[in-house]
């Protein structure tokens, strides 16, 4: 029997988080050394996935299938394909990033990242991680529910306890009882999915493959297919259910922002993707027009918010509104293009807000202010964090030569054959992401540092400037290169476009 | 040999880039080291683009030099460079021009590193919107100028740059948002973005498309890619960035505004709007032509009314931008006859043309700035006596400007004139009285900097005004030396202009 990678992907962090809390609570670069192992050991194997995943063949691979209640019809069922096998990778990178930057004092004294409890962050942190990989690589939809249910519930935590103290318990409360309505809403679809096709074929069973093949009639398809893909869009950000993301980002520490906007974004926008499309295709054409309005309106309206923001995490906040907007607009559009761009967008974005959360962290952690105006002169102290920033600018604002262009560019196509004025509208967020963006590089990073802050600003460390220049190096080579990632995508939405009998 | 050949243009394109990144792990307190080896750096793409230029053969239709590359398959967009005569007249300019701006930039003292990075990724930007041959990779580049642009104008720049840097930045994007839009529905038309293939289709297309009739879309489409142009040239009334842009760019920064960036907009309407639109050129070239006259001669009074030397210079650009797009509004209207070919040989000599003495001008602003602080033309006056060659080339490089013959400005402009007269005869005979204010504002800048009661304050003490020295004269040299060469002879480059323009045109 072949390596179960992917069950060991899933399931490693949630070990590692067991190791992490049998650890003595003060020894605290222990904690860390262990995290970080975990980190790496994972990061190896999502990229061990990522380059052997075969291209030709397409398809589901790494399959796993272990029964685990076969009376109901779940199955530990496990699974990837040129979809999510990138979004296994972004949360590799994402996780081993994250620990990184929060790490804090690593041979100089700066006082930055968690220094309070890290064992038990660390410990969440990755229990979180286990379900996120665990949602991406599901190929039965109760254990999709679980997983999804193990990623929100820590997020609680993380925030309540490590967040910013002025809006932690409002933004976690928030936060929590969004996505878990929302994933009720879609857990009775996902029932009635249950029960319709096992009594049209039969079987009952959760097995996604099995329920793709169940042959819902159109009716049915049209009822469930808007709970569905709202309930699970939620967590993807989209208008107007987008209100919880920006307090949620602002409100947790660094490296469960770079989580939250990175990763568990994509979960929705994925789950969405794989249960409400693919799984509803008739509902989804049906219903295309409604996605793409909120999408669209998502694309505009939180580009024009991003821009009046004058705290930056809420600005980025905003701003992945505005782009998690543009992964919904491109899977509106039920074409090859659009789908297509969407997949490397939620790639393409999870790296880039990655990024942009761990730069802002670094900055707050030593002003202690995210207000804009009150900052000003970094890049004379974090020079390596301004050029970070600014090519996280550049990849935001869909500058060709980095990997936002390469997503955003066939979204757009995709648009223009679905309905061509939605394409017009949405790109007038082009502009004002430029505007925000450049006017926030400058603010920040350039001009004269306000006096109250000189003296204050330490330098970032080794393990900073490690964790942005991986997550530079990303957006620059795909950018360059999508060969990379484009044919592996494209097999996953060739796929999907066979269910849309497209 | 082979394999340099084979593979000229994407070392051009690329070297600079290659160099940039070699840059980087350089010690960057090394200012001198820095310095010349950005120099070096930019020479090599400069002999390539000679030896190009010797192994060009001008008597074939087409483009030379061909390179194809997988790029972005899923979409059908391929890295595809090629040249022809039209293209290989902007890429010798480009790299001719980098060098000197960075010969230009040695007195540049504060991060050098960056500065010079961002200078060699300019070019690599430039040269690759000259070489595509794939409308993706055309815009890609498009855009990928923009970016060190900004960042030279916005770190490097004087007073008032971060306005200047950001109208500069919004107005250019905002821009090319409607040839984003274009390419994209163009794009997913035809499944591809190869050139040639979408000019064939897009001519040869017929009937409805998104609900509107084909010509509609047309017009709708053909102005997006005008408008983008357009400000990129600039056209009046697009032209409202230049002069703060390029008054707030450092010297090098403004040489390259000039000489070549404003070129990528005039080759976009030859390269692109021309082919693509050939019906709703000729309809509306007109329009195009009143814009070009506007713009000369509004350029030139506004030019005339400027105290700041800088700005002076950047308004001459908006005016002598409008001959080029005077000589394309002309060549459109009356495509295919020899007026037409007339006209358009004129503009794009007068692109290479420009290009030098914009940057010329530029550069010897930058000169005088960095000795006295100051551009105020006020501030001038009578200063030829102390400073007898700079007086000397500036009014060379002005005199080229104002399109003295014997020089190259009136082998251009006399070319456009003479083209467009039997074609556009009312809007030829305005720009030709906006001529006249074109010698106006010159001879008041000379006036103001070399004649005239001297200041005093320039003749001793600490602010006493020093001669132009060696690396200085060295930038001039090779502009002044080809303004002169193409004033007299200038069958050299028109045989390759003429050859590219009976080809398309």
């Amino acid at each position: 029997m072949a390596f179960p990678v992917l069950s060991v992907i899933v399931f490693s962090p949630l070990v590692a988080a067991m190791i992490l809390l049998l650890i003595p609570a003060e020894r605290k670069t222990e904690a860390r050394g262990v995290a970080l192992a975990a980190a790496v050991f994972a990061l190896l194997l999502s990229l061990w996935v990522y380059f052997s995943y075969d291209k030709t063949a397409a398809g589901y691979q790494f399959v796993e299938k272990y029964a685990w209640l076969p009376q109901l019809g779940i199955s530990l069922y496990l699974g990837v394909d040129g979809v999510s096998a990138p979004l296994v990778l972004l949360t590799g990178i994402v996780m081993f990033t994250g620990v990184l930057i929060s790490w804090g004092d690593f041979g100089e004294h700066v006082s930055a990242g968690i220094q309070d409890r890290p064992r038990e962050f660390f410990a969440f942190l990755f229990i979180l991680a286990s379900g996120v990989f665990g949602v991406f690589v599901s190929l039965d939809l109760f254990m999709l529910f679980f997983f999804y249910e193990i990623a929100v519930f820590p997020m609680y935590l993380l925030i309540v306890i490590w967040g910013w103290i002025q809006t932690r318990e409002y933004a976690a409360m928030k936060l929590t009882l969004y996505l878990f309505i929302g994933s009720v809403v879609a857990l009775v679809g996902a029932l009635a999915m249950y029960w319709v096709a096992g009594q049209n074929t039969g079987i009952y069973t959760f097995d996604m493959l099995q329920l793709e093949k169940a042959g819902f009639s159109a009716s049915f398809q049209n009822l469930w297919f808007l709970p569905v893909f709202f309930g699970f869009a939620v967590l993807g950000g989209i208008w107007p259910f987008h209100n919880w993301s920006p307090d949620g980002h602002v409100a947790a520490p660094t490296a469960v922002s770079m989580f939250h906007a990175g990763v568990l974004m994509k979960l929705g926008a994925f789950a969405a993707l794989r249960v409400g499309i693919m799984l509803l295709p008739e509902g989804a054409k049906h219903f295309q027009w409604v996605i793409m309005l909120c999408a669209g309106v998502a694309v505009v309206y939180g580009a024009f918010i991003a821009f009046v923001q004058t705290d930056l995490k809420y600005m980025i906040g905003f701003s992945s509104v505005s782009h998690m907007g543009l992964v919904m607009l491109g899977i509106s559009t039920l074409n090859h293009d659009g789908l297509m761009g969407a997949s490397i967008q939620m790639f393409s974005h999870g790296i880039m807000t990655a990024l942009f959360f761990a730069i802002t962290g670094m900055i707050y952690d030593r002003s202690h202010t995210r207000q804009i105006p009150e900052l000003g002169g970094m890049s004379k102290v974090m020079p390596f964090a301004a050029i970070g920033f600014i090519i996280g600018g550049l990849v935001s604002m869909g500058m060709p030569g980095f990997s936002g262009f390469v997503a955003e560019f066939p979204i757009f196509m995709g648009v223009w054959k679905a309905q061509w004025l939605v394409a017009v509208i949405a790109s007038i967020s082009i502009i004002l992401t430029a505007a925000y963006i450049m006017l926030a590089i400058r603010r920040v990073f350039f001009g004269k540092m306000p006096e109250k802050l000189e003296g204050h600003i330490t330098p970032i460390t080794v393990l900073d400037k490690v964790a942005i220049s991986t997550l530079c190096l990303l957006m620059i080579v795909i950018g360059i290169f999508p060969s990379i990632m484009v044919p592996m995508v494209e097999t996953g939405v060739q796929n999907i476009l066979r269910l849309l009998g497209v | 040999m082979d394999f340099l050949t084979s593979h000229l243009l994407s070392l051009i394109l690329f070297l600079p880039t290659v160099s940039a990144l070699v840059l980087l792990f350089l010690p960057k307190d090394e200012a001198k080291l820095l310095r010349w080896f950005a120099l070096g750096a930019s020479l090599v793409p400069f002999a390539l683009s000679v030896f190009l230029w010797t192994q060009f053969k001008s008597g074939t239709i087409g483009f030379q030099f061909e390179e194809k590359y997988v790029w972005y398959q899923a979409i059908n967009s391929s890295l595809h460079l090629g040249v022809d005569g039209l293209s290989l007249t902007m890429v010798v300019l480009t790299t001719l021009l980098t060098p000197l701006a960075i010969l230009a930039s040695f007195s540049v003292t504060d991060r050098v590193k960056p500065y010079m990075m961002l200078f060699l990724f300019l070019e690599t930007g430039m040269l690759g919107v000259f070489m595509a041959m794939d409308l993706l990779i055309f815009f890609v580049f498009w855009e990928i100028g923009l970016v060190p642009m900004y960042f030279l104008i916005n770190q490097w720049g004087s007073a008032n740059k971060e306005y200047a840097s950001l109208k500069f930045m919004i107005y250019t994007m905002g821009g090319s948002l409607g040839l984003l839009l274009g390419i994209q529905l163009l794009g997913s038309l035809f499944g591809t973005f190869d050139l040639a293939t979408i000019t064939a289709n897009w001519n040869s297309a017929q009937g409805y498309l998104l609900g509107f009739p084909i010509e509609t879309v047309k017009t709708v489409a053909f102005w997006a890619f005008v408008i983008a142009f357009a400000i990129k040239v600039p056209i009046w009334p697009f032209h409202t960035w230049l002069p703060d842009a390029h008054t707030e760019a450092p010297t090098a920064g403004s040489m390259i505004l000039a000489g070549v960036l404003l070129k990528l907009g005039a080759y976009g309407f030859l390269r692109l709007v021309l082919p693509l639109y050939p019906v709703e050129s000729h309809n509306y070239a007109g329009y195009l032509a009143l814009l070009a006259t506007a713009a000369i001669v509004f350029g030139a009074f506004a030019a005339y009314g400027q105290k700041d030397f800088k700005r002076l210079v950047a308004y001459s650009s908006v005016n002598h931008m409008g001959f080029v797009v005077l000589g394309i509004a002309a060549a459109a209207y009356a495509a295919g006859t020899s007026d037409a070919r007339i006209a358009m040989d004129g503009a794009i000599l007068q692109m290479f043309n420009h290009g030098l003495s914009a940057a010329g001008m530029f550069f010897l602003v930058g000169v005088i700035y960095e000795r006295t602080h100051t551009r105020n033309l006020e501030d001038f006056g009578g200063l030829f006596p102390l400073v007898p060659i700079y007086g000397g080339i500036l009014i060379f490089t002005s005199m080229a400007s104002l399109g003295l013959p014997g020089l190259n400005g009136f082998v251009s402009e006399f070319l456009v004139v003479r083209g467009s007269f039997p074609v556009l005869p009312v809007f030829t005979a305005i720009s030709m009285l906006g001529l006249l204010f074109t010698g106006a504002y010159i001879l008041k800048g000379i006036k103001k900097v070399l004649h005239g009661p001297l200041n005093e304050r320039w003749a001793h003490g600490e602010h006493k005004l020093t001669e132009i020295n060696t690396r200085e004269v060295l930038v001039m040299i090779p502009l002044m030396t080809l303004i002169l060469v193409i004033g007299i002879w200038p069958a050299w480059i028109l045989d390759v202009i003429n050859k590219a323009v009976m080809a398309l045109f």
